[in-house]
């Protein structure tokens, strides 16, 4: 299995017709027993993998992917990373992720196209300038890079922005400059290489069907489609589909499912240098290295599982896309998918221990989870292999709904849910 | 876009209407004989089935009532509407 490649290896395949590649990682059985299972094979899950083998040397681990890996929210997110969050326990969570991501292409020794091309958060009423403002101080006394900037500074960061006679007139903006985009897929693929290299079995295909449990109550292993599998510790890393795998082990965890869409346009030459996103009226754009403008729609209202949702809210996107960018009016879009999100009360993820020994939950990420990948993977793989949170991560429980400490980016986070 | 059938209108569409979470869920007679983990319970924790789920509606933009409704969320397709007060239908006697 060749995992490294000279420019000589890729030129002389590049001639040959892309031809003699070979798999990047195993497609292997599942074994009896592991010594900690990953249930859900994202990005998240993927990297919770890597880092259980790399850092604290639990390599019997298996990722368990009902379909295949990174297909998704991995593979359905617009790719947007950025760390302004307001509370101290967000801020520290999120730019621990920001941190690990500028490295993450070395880390892994896979192109994962990281851009720190600045994401760029419009204000376009009173309040929002109170706010974002108030975001700015925040996240600077957090040492979260930050700034706010005029609407002609903002306009000059990003031309072909639209700030006057428009329905809501740009006031300003909040501008983090080490945020930006990355390339999803290869996130996905990236971990899955690196983690099977350390030894972690990734079993696409392979429903989880059952939670087993020990006659203490601890977790024994998990029940699915390709047979029973047993482990010490298993980490749920479901997304929108955590509150199925919790409801087999008797947790009810405080998550609704939604419909989240994104599109995408017809690939173009480049003309957008940043990522923009516009709370008010709801719109985020970037543009792909393909070329294709990636749009972000908002969730649909009520509960599903379908990963579709109704064609009203991409097209009040892009009704917001249209008046800010005027010039994008008459691209067409190629194609639309939606993913399903599991959002919180608070709208802060839940990730940590949870009533039932061995088992541990990462999710609740909501409409945000992309741009926290290594972070969350990161913290995950610490929680499972020490039995506790790591600091970062140990405000972020799921006791704090009966406890009264929210951590209330419900109000505060920076896009409409 | 859904096509909801209103128990009062009849058939409309769905931005006509506003989602309002889960049915039949009672607040506690007495609130303050409840204990931390009831409260939580009450305020934040609700069914996210994957299956026939019974939610409310508003018809904000109509008849301005609420209503209950059964709906398939792998397809949501609605099993049934029906009005506030009457009791959650069988999903099959629905059908």
């Amino acid at each position: 299995m060749q995992r490294s490649f000279s420019a000589w290896s890729l030129l002389r395949r590049g001639l040959g017709g892309q031809r003699g590649w070979s798999a990047q990682w195993r497609s292997p059985e599942p074994q009896p027993s592991y010594d900690a299972l990953i249930v859900g094979g994202g990005g998240h899950g993927l990297g919770a993998a890597y880092y259980l083998a790399r850092e604290h040397g639990i390599r019997r681990v298996a990722v368990l992917e009902k379909g295949w890996i990174g297909g998704g929210n991995t593979g359905r997110n617009t790719t947007i990373i950025r760390s302004n969050y307001l509370f101290d326990e967000s801020a520290a969570l999120y730019d621990h992720a920001l941190q690990m991501w500028s490295g993450l292409s070395q880390e892994l020794n896979y192109n994962v196209m990281f851009s720190p091309r600045g994401v760029l958060m419009l204000a376009h009423t009173v309040h929002d300038v109170q706010v974002f403002r108030r975001h700015v101080f925040a996240n600077r006394a957090n040492g979260v890079q930050n700034e706010w900037l005029s609407p002609q500074q903002a306009q000059a960061f990003c031309p072909v922005l639209k700030i006057t006679d428009i329905r809501y007139p740009v006031l300003g903006g909040a501008l983090q400059r080490g945020g930006g985009t990355a390339r999803h897929d290869a996130v996905a693929w990236g971990y899955a290489r690196a983690a099977d290299a350390l030894g972690v079995d990734i079993i696409e295909n392979c429903e989880v069907t059952g939670i087993l449990r020990a006659d203490s109550g601890a977790v024994a292993g998990v029940q699915t489609t390709r047979g029973a599998i047993r482990a010490p510790k298993v980490g749920v890393s479901a997304a929108g589909h955590s509150s199925v795998i919790m409801d087999m082990a008797g947790v009810r965890v405080p998550l609704s499912s939604y419909p989240l869409q994104a599109l995408v346009s017809e690939p173009v030459k480049p003309i957008f240098p940043c990522v923009v996103m516009s709370n008010s009226i709801h719109a985020y754009i970037s543009q792909s290295d393909k070329g294709e403008l990636v749009i972000g729609a908002g969730t649909d209202a009520y509960n599903s599982y379908t990963q579709r949702g109704g064609p009203h809210i991409t097209a009040h996107a892009l009704e917001a896309i249209c008046e800010l960018f005027p010039m994008f009016r008459r691209l067409r879009m190629l194609r639309c998918w939606g993913g399903i999100v599991d959002v919180t009360p608070d709208r802060s993820p839940i990730l940590g221990k949870t009533p039932v020994p061995g088992l541990y939950l990462n999710c609740g990420w909501g409409t945000g989870g992309f741009k926290a990948t290594p972070g969350s993977a990161h913290l995950f793989a610490w929680t499972i292999a020490h039995d506790a949170p790591h600091p970062v991560n140990a405000p972020f429980t799921l006791e704090r709904f009966r406890d009264g400490n929210l951590i209330d980016e419900a109000a505060a986070a920076a896009v409409a849910h | 876009m859904l096509l909801i059938n209103c128990p009062w209108c009849g058939e409309r569409p769905e931005p006509e209407f506003v989602h309002g979470g889960q049915a039949h869920v009672a607040r506690p007679t007495d609130p303050s004989a409840t204990d931390a983990q009831q409260w939580a319970e009450f305020l934040y924790l609700r069914d996210n089935t994957r299956g026939v789920y019974a939610e409310r509606w508003r018809h904000s933009h109509g008849c301005g009532r609420f209503f209950n409704a059964l709906r398939d969320t792998t397809t949501d397709h609605f099993i049934a509407t029906y009005k506030a007060g009457e009791p959650r239908p069988a999903p099959e006697a629905a059908r």
